[in-house]
């Protein structure tokens, strides 16, 4: 089982040829994959084929080339159902990434459904990204943000959530896997609960998506937001999931082309979903590696990706342990292979520096989660974070570049 | 006083004895330590440069006619560089620091193992030097 899997891994880390180079002399071990994830040729090699085949302007051409580009960039939108299990493709709005829709939600939604002294509850775990647009939405609205705080393994405090929902709830948005302490929240008790109030639930789906399967309907969340760069896919390339009947009643994002039914100088009528939030020319050739990235990870499977993420996961958490010194940061009991730390006293950003010498990409700072970081009495954390391509031998040049950095701080 | 292009060579000499790449960090990493320790009262955030991803606190004093720079850092690579600069421009004339082209640092190699993001924080530093020194400069006319 483990020398099938071996040659799996060498096979599969053969498609990423970013991988085979060498950083400071040494093999490149690539542990920012919670940052953005590497890609394979199959992604790489669609964005090439559409520019030298079939690039066109989408969805109004009557010519050849356009009909193809809409088809190719179409079938995204089919892929992306599926991958998340939605029930209609018109469910699927592309977006340039989670950030970008979440603040579609904060507008659409937000200033169509939340008013003065309405509530919306987020949590400490939360990126930047999905605190900032909320607390530019309760500026304009008056409406009031609450915060689920965490226990010191980096948990909800699932009791507090309960107490902080009300009849005032009108959204809960929480982050499905932390980016920064890798902890898996238990999204689906979350979302009955903050709909037993009548609350909507968007999650940030960022981290979730390169590590676990998505079925948005069993989940049953409102809103779902994720990014294609996370997993295997292009950068500047997201969805925003929505219940249809939601999508439906909201305002447009963004106004010009492609989103429109019928303009004139008195009136506009807007088109119908999902276009009514794609306005202007897409990301065409994102859309068409996004889902070569679908295609790819399906055919992975994943079996495979949660099983070699939670060895990984396993083993670093256990060969970290052993250097003296070295404190997780962030031990949840549901985890993904996200490992987050601190070595003696000394700051990330010299740890980072010294195992970028070594040709190890870790990430060092806040991760854009400076509430969090205040909660935990701490300025920032070095990351380690693995993807199904990397290896338990990586894990081993990391630890023993965090030996060498322990030696040369002192 | 020995001239900025004599400390320039004294540093150049020192850095080429290694090397490993590693070597040289744990160099600048021991720089860092022997730079004198800046008193706590001058660590306020208007010293802080801006710009730089960790922590640079810098502060200048003008003595007999030579500016002397004191910082710190709550990284000790960074604190290290700040160190280096320090021990190029302190103790030199206001207008000497001003005109100061810096081309030495290209010759210890020092931006070449800085990442564009840590080049750009040296780069601030310098500029704040430079503008203590500037400041001195108008009080001396």
């Amino acid at each position: 089982m483990i020398v099938e899997q071996n040659i799996n891994i060498e096979t599969i880390r053969k498609e990423y040829p970013i991988l085979q180079q060498k950083v400071n002399g040494r093999p490149l071990v690539y542990f920012d994959n919670a940052a953005t994830s590497q890609k394979p040729l199959v992604v790489i090699n669609s964005i090439k084929n559409y520019y030298n085949e079939i690039n066109s302007n989408v969805h109004r051409g009557v010519h050849h080339l356009s009909q193809k580009a809409t088809d190719a960039y179409e079938a995204a939108r089919t892929a992306a159902q599926a991958f998340i299990n939605a029930k209609s493709a018109v469910e699927i709005n592309f977006t340039k990434g989670t950030t970008e829709s979440i603040n579609l939600v904060a507008h659409s939604f937000g200033n169509k459904f939340i008013k003065e002294n309405d509530e919306i509850i987020i949590s400490t775990l939360e990126h930047h990204s999905n605190i900032v647009p909320w607390q530019i939405l309760c500026e304009n609205t008056g409406a009031k943000l609450k915060i689920i705080p965490i226990n010191d393994a980096g948990e909800l405090d699932m009791e507090a959530f309960e107490n902080l929902l009300t009849e005032k709830t009108k959204l809960v948005s929480v982050v499905y896997i932390s980016n920064s302490l890798g902890t898996i929240n238990p999204a689906k008790t979350i979302i009955e609960k903050a709909h037993s109030v009548g609350a909507k639930v968007l999650l940030d789906a960022a981290q979730a998506a390169p590590h676990t399967p998505i079925d948005v309907q069993t989940l049953d969340c409102d809103f779902l937001a994720l990014s294609a760069h996370k997993m295997c896919g292009p950068t500047g390339f997201g969805i925003l999931y929505g219940k249809e009947t939601l999508l439906e009643q909201m305002l447009p994002y963004q106004a010009g082309g492609e989103m429109i039914k019928e303009v004139t100088f008195e009136k506009t009528t807007y088109n119908t979903l999902p276009f009514k939030f794609e306005a202007g020319t897409p990301d065409i050739a994102g859309g068409i590696a996004f889902k070569a990235a679908i295609d790819y990870l399906n055919e992975i499977g994943w079996d495979f990706i949660e099983q070699q993420e939670k060895e990984l996961l396993n083993y670093g958490t256990q060969r970290l342990e052993e250097i003296d010194g070295l404190k997780i940061v962030g031990t949840a009991k549901n985890k993904a292979s996200v490992i987050s730390f601190l070595l003696d006293n000394h700051h990330p950003y010299d740890v980072g520096v010294i195992l970028d010498q070594l040709g190890i990409a870790i990430r060092t700072g806040h991760h854009c989660c400076q509430p969090l970081m205040n909660r935990l009495n701490i300025e920032g954390t070095c990351r380690a974070s693995f993807a199904f391509y990397n290896t338990k031998e990586e894990i081993d040049t990391l630890v023993d570049g965090i030996l060498r950095a322990k030696r040369m701080l002192g | 006083m020995n001239a900025i292009s004599e400390i320039g060579a004294e540093l150049k000499e020192e850095f080429e004895m290694f090397d490993d790449p590693m070597d040289k960090y744990e160099y600048i990493i021991e720089l860092g330590k022997s730079l004198p320790a800046m008193d706590e009262a001058l660590k306020t955030d208007d010293r802080l440069v801006k710009g730089c991803q960790s922590k640079v606190w810098l502060d200048a004093s003008y003595k007999d006619g030579l500016v002397k720079y004191t910082a710190d850092s709550n990284t000790v690579i960074t604190k290290g560089i700040i160190a280096i600069l320090v021990r190029l421009l302190s103790n030199q004339k206001p207008e000497t620091i001003v005109a100061e082209d810096l081309n030495i640092l290209k010759e210890i190699d020092l931006r070449n193992h800085l990442s564009s993001q840590r080049s750009n924080g040296l780069t601030s530093m310098i500029n704040q030097m430079k503008q203590y020194a500037n400041v001195f400069c108008k009080l001396q006319q």
